[in-house]
């Protein structure tokens, strides 16, 4: 295998890999302080137990979160060197910040999973905010780093070097804020609508399983406001791209001619070598109106680029896709589960609005391994967008294959026990709530 | 200035990684020769703080890609292979070691996780001290004419393999006097106290074969350790505190024996430290040593890290204090949490 394209992959893999348990890093620590907080308020054992089983499942994750997240700051470093030598001294900054945070985080939830017993319910409550707030923080600050990569700021660059670094200008960038909410809306969605699935998957086992009906309900009510939100931001994050990577914008769209009044392109299979879309939707002026607001705006096509630039069209094309889609699909869901829960409570629990939400399980995770796709797979040919490209910036140890292949087999290793111990403490968890608790059945709250 | 206060963060980060991350990676090998009975102790011991130990080490990778990104730059070329070891070292352990506590069921898989556990607690630091060694060395060679020469000999040879030792047996030892303050039995604890006692001695010896390994490999180290005076008085230090360490023992101060091997370890650190300054990593002759001072960042980059640094302290030391008073207060009676 070539040596840039194991990179590339191995890059992908770990970070795809992280990326699910930063998700649930951020998000997860606020289901638990909402049922820990109904725990402290009304008295019902249920919520401890409920608090309680989501942090031994946080416990699991944040681990192998922690440790993946190590493996990145060196791959960083072990794959792309020239890059991390240029890039260092002005895109670090977010990551000394990020240190602060993962330290607060780290402590924070050493207090919380050993401390049920020694901190005062308040403050043990308090301590798993602080897990939340530190997670959601450090991924901000990561997400800067990575914005600045796509929209390069603070420094000029004079044959081949860096000059006039200005760190706080790089990392509050261009791309930043509207990464920053869009990724953190979707740890959200993500997170959400994951535990939310699940918990109605064991509800149409037993549907009466006071447990996964208070899990369900914090969860989801979480995911559907999130994927509502979500959309409304992503379509911020689109306006944004077309402004200052219009290449990435054209990619993702499988637009290939400048023109005013651009259709919008749903679903298709682009055609680079002959410029078209096969078997696609088209919305008439929607692309021009969703880039700049403007029915008949001009939209860049990817012609006003060498093709030797233009980035991989099929699969940034096949991965916006992916996750506008299914963000609609969680959208939906989370407006119908909104308008159950405030109109026809009697509907929450339906078999078929179980179905409905646990096939959402796995589309949040779907959609961010798929938007993290646009964007990345979105920047190439380029490592600093128009700065350095990233066949440059790649180590010169030759038979980087071999790295690849060990960090696969280890996150393939990782991930079966992970999903093993994840089956091993839902078949032990709720064994207390399965004698069908007759009061739910009527389901006061 | 500035590049000063880096370089006190970044040797502070070090000092604290080997202090706590490093105890908790030689907890792992007192397990392997200590046996089964002491599992129980040590993941208590480990479990509430072990993420956090782990930090010290990410920290340190940030300063040195912000701060001297040349060094990150050449460590992460010349030294692939040893640093990738040693992360899936970090991976293994630290997941094996979750994963054993929250397993849901506990049957033999248990010893799994267990065995996977007491294995990478030894590989990795084994690893982190080769890392360090060819730092130190000077076999890196930016224009190697050939795979081996690039990337195996910088790291792969008898000196770095003894750093890599001396690592091993020093965090086993700062285990063993960090344990014998964490259990209430008696046999335990003499246990623990024998342990540490044998491990200093090991340390000793272990030591002079590094020097011993330098002189083979052509590193005229124990010369440059007696140029410096600052690098004596620490080696001074380390054995005057060998009787200290040894007399605490005796008399089971505990907080006094950690006081004096956490002190014997950072006089070493520092004695290392001292003989390789300004340098960070020694390159083959004909190729300019990596310097602090030759590869730092411009200043507004030196003056950004330091802000988050010392704002970044002032947030985390308080947290870190309130963290060991609630696990690490009261030792001898502690309960057992319900976790
Ligand atoms: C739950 C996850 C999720 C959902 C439902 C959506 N997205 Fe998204 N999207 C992400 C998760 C995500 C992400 C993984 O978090 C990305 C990658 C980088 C980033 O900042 O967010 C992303 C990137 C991303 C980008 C590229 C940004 C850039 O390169 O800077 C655009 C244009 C959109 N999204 C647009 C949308 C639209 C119009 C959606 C409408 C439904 C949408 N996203 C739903
Ligand atoms: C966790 C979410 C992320 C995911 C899933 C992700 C995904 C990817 C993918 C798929 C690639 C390969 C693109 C290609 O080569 O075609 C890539 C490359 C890369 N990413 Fe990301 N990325 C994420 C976040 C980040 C962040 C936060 C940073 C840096 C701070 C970053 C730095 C890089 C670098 C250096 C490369 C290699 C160079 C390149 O291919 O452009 N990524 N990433
Ligand atoms: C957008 C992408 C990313 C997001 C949102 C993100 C977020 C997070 C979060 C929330 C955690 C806390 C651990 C957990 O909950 O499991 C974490 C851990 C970590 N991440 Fe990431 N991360 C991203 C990419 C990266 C990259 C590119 C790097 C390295 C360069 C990195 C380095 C780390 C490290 C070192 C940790 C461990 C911290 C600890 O020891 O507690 N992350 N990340």
């Amino acid at each position: 295998m070539e040596d840039l394209l194991a990179a590339r992959l191995q890059m992908a893999i770990s970070l795809g890999f992280h990326i699910i348990f930063a998700c649930i890093g951020m998000a997860m620590p606020f289901l638990m302080a909402i049922a820990e907080y109904k725990w402290i308020k009304t008295g019902e054992q249920v919520y401890q137990d409920l608090a309680k089983a989501w942090s031994k499942g946080v416990a699991i994750f944040f681990a192998t979160g922690a440790v993946s997240g190590t493996v990145l700051s060196f791959e960083l470093g072990l794959l792309w060197p020239t890059f991390m030598e240029h890039a260092g001294p002005i895109f670090g900054m977010p990551f000394s910040w990020e240190g602060t945070a993962f330290f607060v985080e780290a402590i924070a939830l050493g207090l919380f999973l050993y401390g049920w017993d020694k901190l005062k319910p308040w403050v043990h409550w308090g301590t798993g905010l602080v897990v939340g707030i530190s997670g959601v923080a450090s991924g901000i600050f990561v997400v800067a780093a990575n914005a600045w990569m796509n929209s390069p700021a603070g420094f000029d660059w004079v044959n081949g070097e860096a000059i006039n670094i200005d760190p706080v200008a790089a990392m509050f960038n261009d791309a930043w804020a509207s990464q920053a909410i869009h990724m953190t809306i979707a740890a959200f969605v993500a997170t959400g609508f994951g535990v939310a699935g699940l918990h109605a998957l064991l509800l149409l086992k037993d549907r009466n399983n006071l447990f996964h009906r208070k899990a369900l309900k914090i969860a989801l009510a979480i995911g559907a406001v999130a994927a509502i939100l979500q959309p409304i931001s992503g379509d911020y994050s689109a306006k944004d791209v077309a402004e200052r990577q219009p290449a990435k914008l054209a990619a993702l769209e499988s637009h290939f001619e400048t023109e005013r009044g651009a259709d919008l392109i749903i679903g298709g299979i682009p055609d680079e070598e002959n410029r078209e879309v096969h078997f696609a939707i088209r919305i008439p002026g929607m692309l021009s109106f969703l880039a700049h607001g403007d029915l008949n705006a001009e939209v860049i096509g990817l012609e006003e680029f060498p093709e030797d630039e233009w980035p991989p069209v099929l699969v940034t094309h096949i991965a916006f896709q992916i996750m506008v889609g299914a963000g609609f699909l969680m959208m939906f869901v989370g407006l119908l589960y909104l308008f159950f829960y405030w109109k026809k409570k009697h509907l929450l629990f339906r078999r078929w609005f179980l179905w409905l939400v646990g096939i959402c399980t796995p589309l949040g995770f779907i959609a961010v391994e798929a938007g993290w796709t646009v964007t990345e797979v979105g920047r190439q040919p380029w490592i600093i967008y128009e700065i350095m490209k990233t066949e440059d910036a790649l180590s010169s140890m030759p038979g980087l294959q071999y790295p690849l292949y060990l960090i696969i087999a280890l996150y393939l290793l990782l991930t079966v026990i992970v999903s093993w111990l994840m089956y091993r403490q839902v078949i032990t968890l709720s064994d207390r709530y399965q004698t069908a608790n007759l009061k739910a059945e009527t389901d006061a709250d | 200035m500035l590049i000063e206060i880096v370089i006190f963060f970044l040797g502070l980060s070090i000092v604290f990684y080997v202090l706590f991350g490093g105890a908790d990676f030689g907890a792992g090998v007192l397990e392997i020769l200590s046996g089964k009975g002491d599992r129980e102790t040590i993941a208590h011991a480990i479990g509430p703080v072990w993420e956090a130990n782990h930090v010290w080490l990410v920290l340190v990778v940030v300063i040195l890609f912000m701060a001297f990104p040349k060094v990150y730059a050449a460590m992460s070329v010349h030294l692939h292979i040893p640093l990738l070891l040693m992360l899936v070292g970090i991976v293994l352990r630290g997941t094996a070691f979750t994963y054993m506590h929250y397993d849901a069921i506990k049957d033999e898989t248990n010893d799994i996780y267990n065995a996977v556990f007491k294995i990478s607690s030894v590989f990795t630091p084994l690893f982190l001290g080769v890392i360090a060694g060819a730092a130190t060395l000077g076999k890196i060679n930016p224009e190697p004419e050939h795979f081996v020469e690039g990337f195996i000999t910088p790291w792969l040879n008898l000196f770095s393999f003894s750093v890599g030792l001396f690592t091993v047996t020093l965090f086993t030892f700062l285990a063993a006097i960090y344990l014998i303050g964490e259990t209430s039995q008696e046999k335990q604890r003499s246990a623990f106290t024998k342990t540490a006692r044998n491990l200093n001695i090991a340390a000793v010896f272990i030591g002079i074969l590094v020097f011993a390994s330098a002189h083979f490999e052509g590193l005229t180290l124990l010369s440059m350790f007696l140029d410096s005076w600052f690098a004596i008085l620490m080696a001074a230090l380390a054995t005057l505190l060998l009787p200290a360490i040894w007399w605490s023992l005796q008399h089971y101060k505990v907080i006094l024996s950690r006081i004096f091997a956490a002190g014997q370890v950072v006089a070493i650190l520092l004695a290392w430290f001292w003989v390789q300054y300004p340098s960070i990593i020694n390159r083959t002759d004909g190729f300019e040593d990596l310097t602090f001072y030759n590869t730092a960042a411009p200043d507004a980059t030196l003056t950004q890290l330091v802000w988050a640094l010392v704002i970044g302290s002032c947030i985390i030391l308080p947290c870190l204090f309130y963290l060991m008073r609630v696990f690490k207060g009261g030792q001898f009676t502690q309960s057992k949490t319900n976790q």
